[in-house]
Parts: structure tokens; sequence; C-alpha cells
């Protein structure tokens, strides 16, 4: 490409303008730039907007042309063809086996991830090195592939249980249990990253100080390495949530009778349902918007009260 | 306090502090993950005989083989996962640039975040969106009917090229995060040296921006062909019948069929591709995995 020399100063000025702010750019990559980002960011929303507008449109399903403005989708009830979402038994009782599940998630991956931080950082013993590895490993297993192996393991268990002893072990077949520990198996990897990354930039100082003061360990513990880790903790408590209510892979293979929210969404899409998708959509896109923001303005805040 | 005990003591309470911390990791990491890896080996490489009796064998990677459906299926969505990562990186490569390089202020934090919004919407929202957008009645076709492009709907949903849409869509905040952090980086002066020094946009593009972002680049690939690869949601629904995705060949075995033995054999063998793909992306660009991760 060497040969391409001959061209004329003015392109590579151009192309070199084009490439960091600090030069003026010329009209034309100025404009293809943005409209490139344009395009992008319709791209990205278009989908997004779509869901929400049909989900006001007044038609038994979610697609054009508009005819006109309703709020049936949401709580209408009379009809059963026209069942708004707050009418709509089923899908409000797989929002709320999705938040139970999150819940339970967000726990267990809080508690685990901390945890495996102390272990990490504080403590040394033969093959920390192998077992930190291993904690990463979830985050490259494909998320059906863990679905499937803890199905087969806990089936496994739960038939020698019944051919050794008789035991009929119930949390050990498809259902809500298996569904929290499959999510769980691969969410707290990424609990432990984020707790991991704090804790490692901690002061030990700060502790060896408070020893010296006379304080025990729990009291360490609790008035400065815990609240030290609060920002991480509480960050990765989000993203459990999140990450849990948004799964579906490795939910679909473990889910039993009672379908969480994702699960049932799946099912109705695959029937052609009415815009009632729609609607419990942009209360999911609302609700994680919210989520998101105050997840935005924590970490400030708290940086804030720190330097007083 | 811990100066006053005596050292056998410290020693004890050193050991079931490790012992405490030790206890849940491993039985996450044993009871979640090894075990069940274990026993979906097992599984895989044993065949019934007759009623409740097996014995070992590769049958089951046998009829993967003989099954021209099968690894017809399994190459495909190989290669259909790399053309959606490779189409994911060059989308993504101009924006996530142009947030790293020239926008600036309150116009670069917040094109930051429009890229990270639709992301924190679950893929199934998503992909409603879509189906709506693109199914025969949907709202392209109908605008291409209003601008007189096509004289009927036309159905646009179901194609191959859907699915890459939507895998791509899916994929694309995975690519453009790893890309910023690694462009941000870059020195400006370096650029400005290079052309100071003769460098044309391509030259300076290769042996500049490229190398510089090499890690960044792999990060995102990784990842993105992970997902992409064990991704059943989009392929199913945005293709339909014709999407024939490996994930779905694994769910039909084990859940439809039952046929466990047959879809532990599919699991492993897509394990063993998203664990090649991960390695050798680690070889080529030389990078530790505890890096990547922490990058992404």
């Amino acid at each position: 490409m060497c040969c391409l020399g001959w061209r004329p100063i003015s392109f590579n000025y151009w192309w070199v303008s084009a490439v960091i702010a600090s030069l003026p750019r010329p009209l034309w990559l100025r404009t293809s730039t943005m409209l490139y980002g344009v395009a992008f960011f319709a791209f990205l929303f278009l989908p997004l907007a779509v869901v929400a507008v049909f989900a006001f449109n007044d038609a038994s399903y979610p697609a054009p042309p508009w005819r006109g403005f309703t709020l049936d989708w949401f709580l209408g009830g009379t009809d059963a063809k026209r069942l708004g979402l707050f009418a709509d038994a089923a899908m409000l009782g797989s929002i709320w086996t999705s938040v139970v599940v999150a819940c339970w998630v967000t726990v267990l991956s809080v508690l685990v991830g901390t945890a495996n931080a102390f272990l990490i950082e504080r403590t040394q013993f033969r093959g920390k090195q192998a077992l930190s590895m291993l904690m990463l490993a979830p985050l490259v297993i494909p998320g059906v592939i863990l679905g499937i192996s803890i199905l087969a393991f806990a089936s496994g268990i739960a038939n020698q249980a019944d051919d050794l002893w008789g035991l009929e072990l119930d949390f050990l077949r498809p259902g809500l249990p298996l569904v929290v520990l499959g999510q769980f198996s691969y969410i707290v990897s990424i609990a432990t990253l984020t707790i991991t990354a704090r804790l490692k930039r901690f002061d030990v100082t700060l502790e060896e100080a408070a020893y010296n003061l006379g304080a025990s360990r729990a009291a360490v513990l609790w008035t400065i390495t815990l609240p030290y880790l609060k920002p991480a903790m509480i960050g990765s408590a989000a993203i459990s949530f999140l990450m849990s209510f948004e799964n579906f892979n490795t939910t679909l293979m473990l889910v039993g009778s009672d379908a969480p929210l994702t699960v049932m969404m799946y099912g109705r899409m695959r029937e052609g349902a009415t815009p009632v998708l729609n609607a419990v959509s942009l209360l999911l896109m609302v609700s994680s918007a919210v989520l998101a923001l105050t997840m935005m303005r924590g970490p400030k805040g708290n940086a804030s009260s720190h330097s007083d | 306090m811990s100066l006053a005990e005596t050292p056998d003591v410290s020693r004890n309470s050193a050991r079931l502090m490790l012992m405490l911390l030790l206890a849940p990791a491993l039985l996450w990491l044993l009871g979640l993950i090894v075990l069940p890896h274990l026993e979906l080996g097992i599984l895989s490489l044993r065949h019934r005989v007759a009623p409740r009796v097996y014995e070992p064998s590769l049958a089951q990677f046998a009829t993967f083989i003989d099954e021209p459906l099968y690894w017809h299926t399994f190459v495909r969505t190989a290669l259909m996962s790399i053309v959606a990562t490779a189409i994911t990186l060059l989308m993504a490569f101009p924006i996530a640039w142009t947030i790293a390089k020239i926008a600036r202020g309150r116009v670069k934090s917040m094109m930051f975040v429009m890229c990270l919004i639709p992301f924190w919407v679950s893929e199934t929202v998503r992909t409603l969106g879509w189906m709506i957008l693109l199914r025969e009645s949907g709202v392209l076709p109908a605008l291409l009917v209003g601008l007189g492009v096509t004289p009927a709907p036309i159905e646009m949903l179901y194609h191959d090229a859907t699915i890459l849409v939507g895998l791509v869509y899916t994929s694309m905040l995975f690519m453009v995060i790893p890309l910023i952090s690694a462009l941000e980086s870059l020195d400006d002066s370096l650029i400005e040296a290079a052309y100071d020094l003769g460098g044309n946009g391509w030259s300076i593009l290769r042996q500049i921006v490229i190398p510089h972002a090499a890690p960044g680049i792999v990060a995102g690939c990784i990842v993105v062909f992970m997902l992409t690869l064990g991704n059943y949601l989009t392929p199913t629904l945005l293709g339909g019948k014709n999407s024939q995705w490996f994930t779905e060949q694994i769910y039909t075995q084990f859940i439809t069929r039952f046929n466990w033995e047959q879809g532990a054999a599919f699991g492993f063998l897509l394990l063993g591709l998203s664990t090649a793909i991960v390695w050798a992306g680690l070889k080529l660009s030389g990078q530790k995995f505890g890096e990547v991760m922490q990058r992404s």
C-alpha cells in the first residue's frame, strides 16, 4: 500500500484530521460521520421504539396500520380477547416468579462473591491461582450447556436418592430452585470479579491502624472493610438482579411448571400474541431504565460523601 | 489483639477462616460447574443397550458424523457466528472511534450512554421489536409498499440475513465497549507523528491503530462469538423453522426427545468449539484469559 504515496498531501491532511478531534475536519467527513452515527443509533433504537409505540395501538395484533390510541393493553380486562397487562394473571404471575428468582440469585451471588473476593485477596493456599481461574470459567461456558449439565447432574442425584433410599427430592427436578442455581452458577463469577477488583484497591493500613487501636476482627470488618466494599456490592447486586431477570438460555433448560417472564414471553411470541407483550415490554424498559439511572447516580453520590 | 495471641492460636484461626471462605467457592465450583460437566461427559460417552442398562460407547458422536443434518447444523452455526462477529466488528469500529477520538464532553458521554441503553432491556424485548419490524404484516414491509418499492408486503423474517441482523444487534454492546477502552488509550500524537512521517490513512490504520487496539478487538470478538454460538432465542424466533441453530438441536434432544445421551454429546461438541475459539483468539493475540475477562 506504500505505493499510494503519490496522493496529494492535502488528502492525508484530511484523513488525519478526521481521525482525531484536534484538527478541523472537512465537510464531507463530518457529514458521513454524522450520517453513520444517525444510522447506527436508528438501528439500535428502532426495535425498542416500535415495541413501545405498538403497546398503545388499538388493534388486536402489534402491527401497522395505526388504529388509534388505547390503554386497553394495560388496563383492559372485560374482554378475554383484549386482556390488559394488569388483568393478565398469568403474565403478572410470571413477573412475580422472575422477581423472586432474581432476589435469590442476587443475595446468593453477592454473599458468595464477597467471600470469594476475601478468599482471593486475603488468603494463601496451594492451587489458589487455578481456583481463581476456574471461577472465571462459567463466563465462557454457553448458557445452554450450563443449563443441561446442571439438569443432568441434579436429575442423576435425584434418581440415585429415589433408587437407594426411596427419597423423592423434588427440588432437584426442573423447577425454580434449579433455575436459581443455574443462574447463580455464572452470575456469581461477575459478582466475584467486581468485588475482588475493589478489594484489591483497599488500603490495608486502614485495617492495621484499627487493630492497633484495639478493634476486634469483627468490628474492623463491619466498620471499615465492608463499608469500603459497599459500592461494589450494591453495583454487583444490581447487575445480578438484571442479569437474572433477563436470563433466558439457562432458565429454559431448567424451568418447571412456573415460567419466569422471559420464558413466558418466548412462548407467547411463538404463538403470535396480542400487544399485551408490548405493554409488559414497555414496563420492563421503564423499570430497567430507572434501575440503571439510579445505579449511575449512586457511585457519584457515594464518592462525594467519602470526600467530605 | 492479634499481637497478643500465641502463634498457634492465630494459625488455627487463619486455617478456620480459610476453610470458611473456601467452602462456598468449592460448593459452587464443584457442585454447579465441575461435577455437572463430568456427569455430562459420562452421559455423552455411554449408550443405552436395554432399559436402564448402559455401556460405554462413542455411538452419539458416530450419529453426529453419520447424520448430515447434525453436522451441517454445527458447521452452519459456526460459520454464521463468524460472519455475525465480523459484521459486528465492522459496524462497531467507526462508532467506537467516534466516541473515543472525535466526540468530546457532553456529546461523548451521551453517545456512550446511548450505546448502553438498549442492553438494559432483555433480549426477548429486543427480539419482539425486530419481529414487529420485519414480519410480513410488520412495519418495514408496509413501509416498502407505501414507498412503492414492492407491490405487496414481503416476508422479511425467517431468512439467514434476519438471523444475522438479530445476532449483530444483540452482540453490539460487547464489541463497542472493549473497542472504546482500547482506542481511548491510543495517544493522538502517535497518529500525528505517523502522518508527519508520511503515513496515509490505510497504513496508519494497519500499522498503528489496529496493533494498538488488538487486545480490545480480540476481547470483543471472543465475547461476541461465544454469545452468538450459544444463542437460542434470536435464531429460533427470527429464523423460525429455517434457523437450524445448534443450540436448538441440543434443546430438542434434551427436552423434546428426552435423549440425554445425544444431547450431552452435542453439548460437548458446542463447548469444545467455543473453548477452541476462545483459546485460539487468546493465543493469536498473546493475551491471558483473566485480562480479557477483566476488560469485558
